[in-house]
């Protein structure tokens, strides 16, 4: 063991001298993280005002705004302002006083019962329709209110949503847009769905993302570093000290292992730090970065023992390794995706190692992540057993 | 004492017989070439001897301790020099002969103390911790050799280590390779150059087809092909007269002579050459120029493969 951990330290020296390993292991994924992550604000840190303006006074109207708006707004998704009229709506989007506002026309309650045509336009007739202002440079807040509206008029008969945003309110005709409705509708809740509080912050999607994105690139160092030793004429010369062969690949695969966890632990303290991220149990977390790198350079391996050239295996690391990555949902929600996009994400480390820290979120213990943790173990066992039947050859004179 | 045995090697890599029932013993202080044209199994061969590839048949001893491919022991006391660079550009001299002495089991003052020691030998003190990358190609030819010299090995193996190297590196390793010997290395030295087998080893086997066609000192291969040693004498003085006296010298077997040089043909030009100098200077004659053409290699592998030796 002694020689494998000689050759791990000179590998480790000359990825240290190389520096394309920390640009790769650390300092990308951390910048990626921090950049991604300041583009998209988390939903944390949206301070959204939200007006609502019951002009209907009736049932319906007192049912969303009591039943819908409240309990988001309690949840922190907005701060709910209540509006006396459309015009103060208006005004108020336009002076910057609310991000949006959701107007419920007079009438609407009783329209709604009637669920007669009682507003028509190019689209067809509707019973009535409820009026969200937006502004053009606040559509975030826009959208999130025509979402929560269209959510509620999902679930009555005969109501559109119609948006406007603010630099065409001189245009729109915010009050025909907001018709009558009447009529009792079911009780509307909106819960915090179980899945919801699986979900990772913004910042720590982002920075688990591109950290086990950009470990596949890390890895690759100390797996390829087989086909150096050839390039660099090294191998025979190995070869020929009084040491074993599999000992030069244990050497390898030792370097690539403590790179990885290097990077993994460097990357979740950085983005802890800079970033903001939340891990989550760090006992849970280092078992996913453990699994995950096993993995990696098992995935890693196969590509090199299928590989002629330390060129080639790179090329081809470098392609496996993105489009993991991207299936495995590190840069957008993929496994929240419907049909078989979702499905097939889990067969990549990626989504597990997100589903893992998705179940250590909003805290979770360390047995949380012990499903995905074996996932990704299972990746690690058949990719390590597959290039351990391969590996010889890499090692041949 | 013999540092290295071998006996009935053989290396087949699908239906090409790359050696063939190979083997031949080096003793202690001994310089032993293997000569050949690319492709003969030179490579092949010394690759199974320093344990690097697996032989499908045969025996290796070294130090009595029998090396492969699954004996790291017997691996300890040989060093080993690639025929082309086997070093890391990327890491310093020092840190390169650190490194593969960690391999070899060397560790704190033993392994420091022979590092400089051999940065030393090969003449890279002074650079010792720049990145191999920046020295020279003969620095890093140097730096090549002085790895495989680091533990102090019984047997040094050499494999074609003057290609691709300019003539002053070139001398420079000739003449270190020399000086192993007298320190009581053995050396397996394998080499297309027939001047460098000459120049350099005890006794050369010259190999083709994976076989080795003959074996044994420079002037047991020549007298395989019958050749004599020519001496070419310039003389001022009396040529004939000098021809006839040096005619009844033993070990002379003809002499020929112009006015002003004689020509002789002997089994050992090398042996006889002070005895014909003395016979000149007796009879009153001065010599002033010597020339010695032996039979070199080059003919010995002529006659014995029917091919010359090419690169």
């Amino acid at each position: 063991m002694r020689a494998a951990i000689q050759i791990a330290l000179k590998d480790l020296r000359q990825r240290m001298r190389d520096r394309s390993a920390i640009m790769l292991g650390i300092i990308a994924p951390l910048g990626l993280a921090f950049i991604f992550s300041l583009i998209i604000p988390d939903i944390d840190d949206i301070n959204v005002g939200l007006g609502v303006v019951d002009a209907d006074g009736g049932p319906i109207a007192a049912v969303f705004v009591a039943d819908v708006l409240e309990p988001l707004a309690a949840d922190g998704l907005f701060t709910l302002v209540r509006l006396e009229s459309e015009a103060e709506a208006a005004s108020g989007v336009e002076s910057g006083k609310v991000d949006a506002a959701v107007v419920l026309p007079a009438g609407f309650s009783a329209a709604v019962a009637a669920a007669e045509p009682g507003v028509c336009d190019a689209d067809g007739c509707v019973a009535a329709e409820i009026g969200v202002l937006g502004h053009v440079d606040r559509q975030l807040s826009a959208q999130i209110a025509e979402a929560v509206s269209s959510g509620f008029a999902g679930q009555l008969t005969g109501v559109r949503v119609a948006l406007a945003t603010a630099f065409e309110l001189n245009k729109a005709d915010v009050g025909a847009v907001s018709a009558a409705a009447a009529a009792a509708s079911p009780q509307i809740a909106v819960s915090d769905e179980v899945a919801g509080s699986k979900q990772l912050g913004l910042s720590t999607f982002f920075s688990a993302g591109m950290a086990i994105f950009f470990l596949f690139f890390t890895v690759q160092f100390g797996v390829s570093s087989l086909l150096a030793e050839r390039t660099f004429g090294t191998m025979p010369r190995l070869l020929a000290a009084p040491i074993r062969w599999w000992q030069i690949v244990a050497g390898k695969a030792l370097a690539a292992f403590v790179l990885g966890v290097v990077a993994m632990v460097v990357l979740i303290a950085g983005s802890t730090a800079f970033i903001g991220a939340e891990w989550g149990n760090p006992v849970g977390v280092g078992l996913l970065v453990i699994a995950s790198v096993l993995a990696a350079i098992g995935i890693m391996a196969v590509i090199a023992t299928l590989a002629k050239t330390a060129e080639q295996a790179a090329n081809w690391q470098a392609i496996v390794a993105v489009v993991l990555g991207m299936l495995g949902g590190t840069f957008f929600p993929v496994s929240q995706a419907p049909g078989i996009l979702s499905r097939l994400s889990l067969l990549t480390p990626h989504a597990w190692f997100m589903r893992g820290l998705g179940d250590l979120s909003n805290g979770g213990g360390a047995g949380d992540a012990l499903p995905a943790t074996l996932a990704i173990v299972m990746f690690a066992l058949v990719a390590l057993s597959f290039s351990a039947l391969r590996v010889k050859r890499m090692v041949a004179p | 004492m013999e540092v290295l045995q071998c006996a009935g090697l053989r290396k087949t890599f699908d239906d090409l017989v790359a050696v063939d029932d190979v083997g031949f013993s080096i003793a202690r202080g001994e310089t032993y070439g293997l000569l050949g044209p690319n492709g003969a199994g030179k490579t092949t061969t010394i690759s199974m001897i320093a344990g690097i590839l697996e032989a499908d048949a045969g025996n290796i001893d070294v130090c009595g301790e029998p090396v492969d491919t699954r004996h790291a022991a017997g691996k300890s006391e040989i060093g080993f020099v690639p025929q082309d660079l086997a070093i890391y550009p990327d890491l310093s001299a020092r840190e390169n002969l650190r490194f593969f002495g960690h391999l070899y089991d060397m560790r704190g003052a033993e392994l420091k103390a022979r590092v400089d020691e051999i940065l030393n030998v090969i003449g890279l003190a002074d650079r010792a911790d720049d990145r191999a990358e920046e020295y020279s190609g003969g620095m890093k030819r140097r730096l090549n050799i002085g790895i495989g010299l680091l533990h102090e090995p019984k047997l040094l193996i050499l494999d074609e280590p003057t290609v691709g190297v300019d003539p002053q590196s070139r001398n420079a390793i000739l003449e270190s390779v020399a000086a192993l010997s007298d320190e009581g290395i053995g050396v397996l030295y394998t080499t297309h150059y027939m001047e460098e087998a000459e120049r350099l080893c005890d006794r050369v086997a010259i190999i083709d087809s994976g076989r080795i066609q003959a074996e044994g000192t420079r002037r047991e291969l020549v007298e395989l092909v019958g050749g004599q040693d020519r001496i070419k004498l310039g003389v001022d003085g009396d040529a004939a007269m000098l021809a006839e006296s040096l005619a009844q010298v033993s070990g002379v077997a003809s002499v020929t002579h112009t006015d002003a040089s004689l020509e002789l043909l002997t089994a050992d030009a090398r042996t006889l050459l002070p005895e014909l100098i003395a016979g000149a200077a007796a009879a009153g004659v001065a010599v002033t120029a010597v020339d010695v053409v032996e039979p070199n290699l080059e003919a010995v592998f002529l006659h014995l493969t029917g091919k010359a030796l090419r690169d």
